[in-house]
């Protein structure tokens, strides 16, 4: 990390980008979310548009039940790229606590104890990249694409190729029914919960200024007496346990789990989160903006899917909502760079 | 990097410097051939000559994309895209086949290369006019490029009846015992490979990764190096979908998927920092070569194919893991010859 953040500091460019986020930043990022609502307004009136049911609770309940294992796993990932590392190992986490849950529940384990050691192994899975990254000081993309194979590795050796099914009609239940009394399902349920407690962490509290703290300006956190390597460390443990988490929910939901549950979703929980206006270098992002990034992606394509336009244009949306929240925000400058020089040929 | 000439004379700091980051494809090499060995002697069908085409054609696609891949880690940014590209340069030179049976086999891989080099200037200008991180850039052209996959494939399989037989022999014809895969691989490796150790917009890549602002101030024209860098990842993920229809000789709309982790595991497998800065082509080959050794041992010597991604992940950490000490060595060796004023 040293020699990476030496070649880092002393830019001119980092440190003009600062002073004008301290400016502009609040500014800059009611902005970002505003534009979100926008967007989800404008989608869920596309939504309306494509069937009068569109806002019924029976849709919301599926929305609802499509997004919520990704959003939850959104959550603990929004904290670690605000603090500038990312984690690409979430959706083998899934997978590898899924199939552990699985496992051990046809050993004849009680399903209760089965979901708790899966719980364990998301602790140990974040453990083992919180040393990597954040006590060995590797670059944590290279990391958790290791543990990403990893992960899915272990699981594929586990269980490939069965599939474990048979898991109890009390639990299952929440891939076929809400919430007594409410419309929404129950990971998305538990969501909203998290979300809730994240953005007080986030917004309200001082670890949350640390996080942020960190992410803008990681030597100048450490000297302001943040412990950088040991908050780094516990977010990916918290990454590992929320996402064998959502690998149970995930699990349960389809009433069913083989080792590949989940491969690839990693690159939509990213994508997902960088939608949601955080920054990738770190140090700017809402749970706010994160929260209605989840409900513009899962209204859009459910209404996508109630057009019976392909999943592939869906594909096409995402990669280009995509490009835009990162391409507008840098517009600005870089049209003002190019007449700069235009004038400068002159 | 890799400098052909080693001088026994371990004075010279630079050259000791190379020795170590040289003795990272030596050490790439070894492996292979432990692995190799030690399966061979489980299992003698291994060291056959068939066997052997088998590890160099299965390897011959990642090593492909990692070449241009490299190119782009070193200026420090990422290409996610390449697995997309593949899969739709693939199917549309397969379509293109389908409907002009007549059609030249050169033309099939102008058509791909074209498209991935187009592909790759997108992202290549993306980046670097409106100065946004890659890693998004190319997350949302991986998106971008797989949903336009999913629309012209709509559901079908280019099936093995309608690409010419030229073009299919490509896969699995050699020349003098060496596939023809692993022989154009090992061309781009090499020219690839002395591109960016002599000529100069090669030595600017490292140069940009090594300390973007230090590049910039030095007048390397470091937006032209990186766009170059994409377009060249591109193209060869254009070529490699070409080469994927002819080992295949058939596509549908899962081609290619998930390349692209693999493609950043051998790169950096092969001692290619994620940071930029350093690393090599050949390296990355290597990693690439490494990794499918691996992957078919498990095979040959029984042991269930379901270890093979738990090992390679392991691998890839243990390679970080190895590259990380590796460079806290040299940066303490050079700090105490010649003082901490300057890494400070």
């Amino acid at each position: 990390m040293t020699s990476d953040v030496a070649t880092r500091t002393p830019g001119s460019r980092s440190d003009n980008v600062d002073g004008r986020r301290g400016r502009a930043a609040l500014r800059g990022l009611l902005r970002w979310e505003t534009a979100l609502a926008g967007v989800l307004i404008a989608t869920l009136i596309f939504g309306s548009s494509t069937s009068s049911t569109f806002l019924s609770s029976t849709n919301l309940f599926y929305i609802g039940l499509n997004m919520g294992e990704i959003a939850i796993m959104a959550l603990p990932l929004t904290l670690i790229i605000i603090t500038g590392e990312i984690d690409l190992s979430v959706a083998s986490m899934l997978g590898l606590s899924g199939t552990v849950m699985g496992v051990l529940f046809s050993h004849g384990w009680p399903v209760w104890l089965a979901m708790a050691a899966a719980l364990v192994v998301g602790a140990l899975g974040g453990t083992l990249n919180g040393v990597l990254v954040a006590k060995l000081g590797l670059p944590s993309i290279a990391v958790t694409i290791g543990t990403l194979t990893l992960f899915r590795g272990i699981a594929e050796i586990l269980l490939a190729p069965r599939t474990i099914t048979g898991f109890p009609p009390s639990l299952t239940k929440i891939g076929v029914a809400p919430v007594p009394g409410t419309q929404v399902a129950y990971s998305a349920a538990i969501f909203l919960i998290l979300a809730v407690i994240a953005g007080i962490v986030l917004h309200a509290a001082p670890l949350g200024r640390a996080l942020v703290a960190i992410g803008l300006q990681r030597e100048a956190a450490q000297f302001a007496g943040i412990r950088v390597n040991r908050i780094k460390f516990w977010l990916f443990v918290l990454s590992g346990v929320m996402c064998a988490f959502a690998g149970i929910l995930f699990t349960l939901k389809n009433a069913s789990v083989s080792y590949d549950a989940g491969t690839g979703l990693e690159l939509n929980v990213v994508a997902i989160v960088l939608f949601g206006g955080v920054s990738i270098f770190g140090g700017r992002g809402t749970v706010v903006g994160v929260v209605l990034s989840v409900a513009i992606v899962g209204c859009l394509t459910q209404a996508l899917t109630q057009r019976n336009v392909q999943p592939e244009v869906q594909n096409i949306i995402l990669g280009v909502l995509l490009l835009i929240s990162v391409v507008i925000p840098n517009g600005g400058e870089a049209i003002r760079r190019i007449r700069d020089r235009a004038r400068r040929r002159a | 990097m890799s400098t052909a000439v080693i001088t026994p004379t371990p004075t010279a700091r630079p050259r000791r410097l190379e020795s170590l980051l040289r003795a990272r494809e030596l050490g790439i090499a070894l492996a292979i051939i432990v692995v190799f060995g030690l399966t061979t002697l489980n299992n003698h069908a291994f060291a056959h000559a068939s066997s052997i085409q088998q590890l160099l054609t299965g390897a011959a696609l990642i090593a492909l994309l990692g070449v241009g891949e490299t190119m782009v880690i070193v200026t420090r940014n990422v290409d996610l895209s390449v697995g997309s590209v593949v899969g739709l340069s693939a199917y549309i030179v397969g379509d293109l086949f389908k409907h002009h049976h007549q059609m030249p086999v050169v033309a099939g891989f102008a058509v791909a290369i074209g498209l991935g080099a187009a592909i790759g200037a997108i992202n290549g200008l993306v980046t670097t006019v409106a100065r946004v991180p890659s890693l998004v850039v190319t997350l949302a052209m991986l998106y971008i490029v797989r949903g336009i996959d999913g629309v012209i494939v709509n559901g079908t399989t280019i099936d093995p009846g309608s690409i010419p037989q030229a073009f299919i022999t490509f896969g699995y014809r050699s020349l003098l015992g060496i596939p023809w895969l692993a022989i154009i691989v090992a061309v781009v490796v090499a020219a690839a490979g002395y591109a960016m150790r002599s000529f100069r917009w090669g030595r600017d890549l490292y140069a940009i990764g090594s300390n973007p602002d230090a590049a910039a101030l030095a007048g390397i024209p470091s937006g032209r190096r990186v766009f170059t860098a994409f377009l060249v990842s591109g193209a060869l993920a254009g070529l490699a979908g070409a080469l994927f229809l002819a080992i295949h000789a058939q596509v549908d709309v899962t081609g290619g998927i998930g390349y692209e982790l693999s493609v950043i595991a051998a790169v950096v497998v092969g001692g290619v920092a994620i940071f930029g800065g350093s690393g090599t082509v050949l390296g990355a080959a290597l990693g690439a070569l490494l990794l499918n050794t691996i992957n078919q041992a498990l095979v040959a010597t029984k042991i269930s194919s379901f270890w093979n991604e738990a090992i390679a992940g392991a691998l890839l950490l243990a390679a970080i893991a190895f590259d990380r000490w590796l460079s806290l060595r040299v940066a303490r060796n050079l700090r105490s010859a010649e003082g901490a004023h300057r890494d400070l």
